[in-house]
């Protein structure tokens, strides 16, 4: 046969498995040659349910919509009602999530108070303590209570505006944490009480609890240190949102912060974010239901986090049946993390804007989580403050203009019977119709 | 001397009477009777005061300690001293777990034993047991002394960090990354002076020393089969 006879022979397509992708291949390649899993921040990147999949219906014959630039929506919040003398009051829905200083650089922490602050609503510490630049710039703040108790002191419970005993988050439900050497500087090494430059690992569990009873206790001691003023949280991750929630209920949370597997901010392993926990659309309406079922909600206030982007996210929480959001990701965004303008160096770091993740290697182009004099130079907090407060204002007039347009004077009257949602999916999670019909996957009665 | 019964008084009036006391306080002797294991007795106190608890305490007595005595007259539940900071505790009978535990400063005695992780992430505190302490006992401890003039449970010291454990009988296993450690000159002051404020007359060089290794301070794949 000729050489062009066999040219003219149809040649199977090459087809990439569907199973075996490119990026799956490459990571199996970098353990080969490596022998140690990806760490990585950024939370979840695969594509899970979210509420891009939820619609609001607006208003109609049956309801009526207020008039956006002339009816009230009020946005304001109290959280800690329970039992704390000291309720905490906020202007807006959307609290700033618990980033460490340590991971986050001083300055980055001053903005997130700054911003904040600006739009009258608090911030959180992190595994590593309370520093002066974010209680100075922080009308409201709330602290953590980490198993690593890095930096814990009364004083600091004393001077914070609520306490949040973080059992789990939700890039990691059941993870501690590391943070690696190269951001141990002398300031972060002293408030950890550690030597330089090692790695810093944080406990996956509390040192002196285990289980709900012991919470419980430990609930009354930070009670009493703080002569029942300050509101008490608890963070979970998004495991078992029912049961979570309703242990922490008894156990004595003023708040509950329930964080879904979006939620970016933590490092861990690349597996352990994309395989463990859940969205956090699954998480919320199982929260709601053990409130409801202990006849609490409302009176223990729920905050949910991981992924929250923009106000129709901050709104469909809301109906869901949070009382508030907290963002942590997205905060960082808006300081200037991911930004076009250092594409070059984060090519150079063998990476894209918007994929950057390893900001627990302290190498930010953005100068936002490193601990590096020279990075944190190019960071700018005042600047940083006024960006952080602008989105928050945006988000807050997005979610009235949603909740007006649905006949709502409150975000808090913001209801499940607003949405549908667009995948049966989404609608199984959420528990709203799917578009189009009145039935969602598991509704009683069919 | 003042006297605060807790059965009759709570919890709520008695530790804000305590904490209540400033530095240059005239009442610097308290009493606590009917304690009957209370939980979180005598908590966040931070003045140079003299507190006894006639009795034994439930979990978190004298948790966050500053610059108060307190003395128990029994045994203390969990988390006793948890977190302290500056101060003395003493506590006459056992100590149940996590005695110490992320504890940054001042001294605690236990006259008896203590349980599991007693001294777990301490960060800074004296702690000496004139009994046996239980297994994971200064699990990931950051710095400070660990004294045992009895034994020590399984897996003493797992991950520990910078502090220094003393033990003077023997010890069961010992945890991740925690070894023997030469005695120097200096090690056998600091002994003798925790044993001489603890009011426990054994000889430091009958002690042997144990620290970290610090093979795991910072990650490498080599050592993830020491987990």
């Amino acid at each position: 046969m000729k050489d062009g006879k066999l040219a003219a022979i149809p040649r199977t397509t090459p087809v990439q498995s569907a199973t075996f992708t490119n990026s799956v291949n490459a990571e199996i390649r970098r353990a080969a040659a490596t022998g140690i899993y990806d760490i990585r921040g950024g939370g979840a990147k695969r594509r899970v349910p979210h509420f891009e999949d939820l619609l609001f219906l607006g208003a109609s014959i049956s309801r009526y919509p207020l008039e956006g630039y002339r009816e009230r929506c009020d946005t304001r919040v109290t959280l800690g009602t329970r039992f704390a003398k000291k309720p905490i009051e906020l202007d807006i829905p959307v609290t700033i999530a618990g980033m460490s200083f340590g991971a986050l650089s001083g300055p980055a922490k001053e903005a997130l108070g700054r911003g904040a602050s600006m739009a009258g609503t608090s911030t959180t510490t992190g595994d590593g303590g309370m520093t002066e630049e974010e209680r100075g710039h922080s009308t409201k703040l709330v602290y953590q209570y980490l198993p690593s108790r890095y930096g814990m002191n009364p004083d600091d419970l004393r001077r914070c505006d609520a306490i949040e005993v973080v059992v789990g988050q939700g890039a990691k439900p059941g993870g501690g944490g590391m943070l690696l050497g190269q951001k141990i500087s002398d300031r972060v090494a002293e408030m950890r009480n550690l030597p330089k430059g090692i790695d810093q690992r944080s406990a996956c569990r509390h040192p002196d609890w285990t289980g709900p009873d012991d919470l419980e206790i430990k609930i009354l001691e930070l009670r009493e240190i703080t002569a029942w003023e300050k509101p008490i949280y608890i963070k979970i991750g998004g495991a078992r949102p029912y049961f979570d929630t309703t242990l922490a209920v008894k156990a004595g949370a003023d708040v509950v912060v329930l964080d879904g597997m979006q939620g970016g901010t933590a490092a861990t392993q690349d597996v352990f974010i994309e395989h463990v926990g859940q969205p956090i659309l699954a998480c919320i309406r199982e929260a709601v239901r053990a409130l409801q079922d202990l006849g609490m909600h409302r009176e223990v206030q729920l905050i949910v986090s991981g992924g929250i982007r923009n106000g129709a996210d901050v709104a469909k929480a809301m109906a869901l049946g949070a009382d508030a959001v907290a963002i942590g990701t997205a905060a960082l965004i808006a300081l200037g993390d991911n930004d076009p303008k250092w594409e070059s160096e984060y090519q150079k770091l063998g990476t894209t804007t918007g994929a950057y993740d390893d900001w627990h290697e302290g190498q930010d182009p953005a100068g936002i989580t490193t601990q590096d004099p020279e990075l944190m130079a190019r960071f700018d907090p005042i600047e940083g403050g006024r960006r952080l407060n602008n989105y928050l204002k945006v988000m807050t007039l997005e979610a009235q203009t949603i909740a007006r347009a649905c006949g709502h004077n409150h975000l808090h009257n913001l209801e499940p019977e607003d949405l549908v949602a667009l995948t049966m999916e989404a609608a199984a999670m959420a528990k709203v119709p799917l578009a189009g019909t009145d039935w969602y996957p598991g509704k009683p009665g069919f | 001397m003042q006297t605060i019964n807790l059965e009759a008084d709570g919890l709520r009036s008695m530790n804000a009477a305590l904490q209540g006391q400033s530095t240059d306080t005239n009442q610097t002797s308290w009493e606590i009777v009917n304690p009957k294991g209370s939980h979180a007795i005598a908590v966040g106190l931070d003045a140079p005061i003299e507190v006894t608890v006639k009795g034994s305490t439930g979990y978190y007595c004298a948790g966050m300690n500053k610059q108060a005595t307190v003395h128990i007259n029994g045994s203390a539940g969990p988390g006793v001293a948890e977190n302290m900071m500056s101060g003395t505790v003493i506590v006459d009978g056992d100590a149940s777990q996590y005695a110490g535990a992320t504890g940054r400063g001042g001294l605690l005695v236990i006259k008896g034993n203590a349980s599991s992780r007693c001294g777990i992430s301490m960060k800074g505190i004296d702690i000496v047991v004139h009994g046996n302490i239980g297994h994971m006992s200064a699990f990931m401890a950051q710095s400070g002394n660990l004294v045992v003039c009895g034994d020590a449970g399984d897996a003493l010291g797992d991950s520990i960090y910078e502090a220094r454990l003393f033990v003077r009988g023997s010890v069961k296993s010992l945890g991740a990354d925690c070894i023997e450690k030469e005695m120097r000159p200096e090690h056998i002051e600091i002994l003798r002076d925790l044993l001489e404020k603890a009011g426990c007359d054994a000889k430091p060089e009958e002690f042997k020393r144990y620290g970290s290794a610090r093979q795991l301070y910072n990650f490498k794949i080599d050592n993830a089969g020491a987990y």
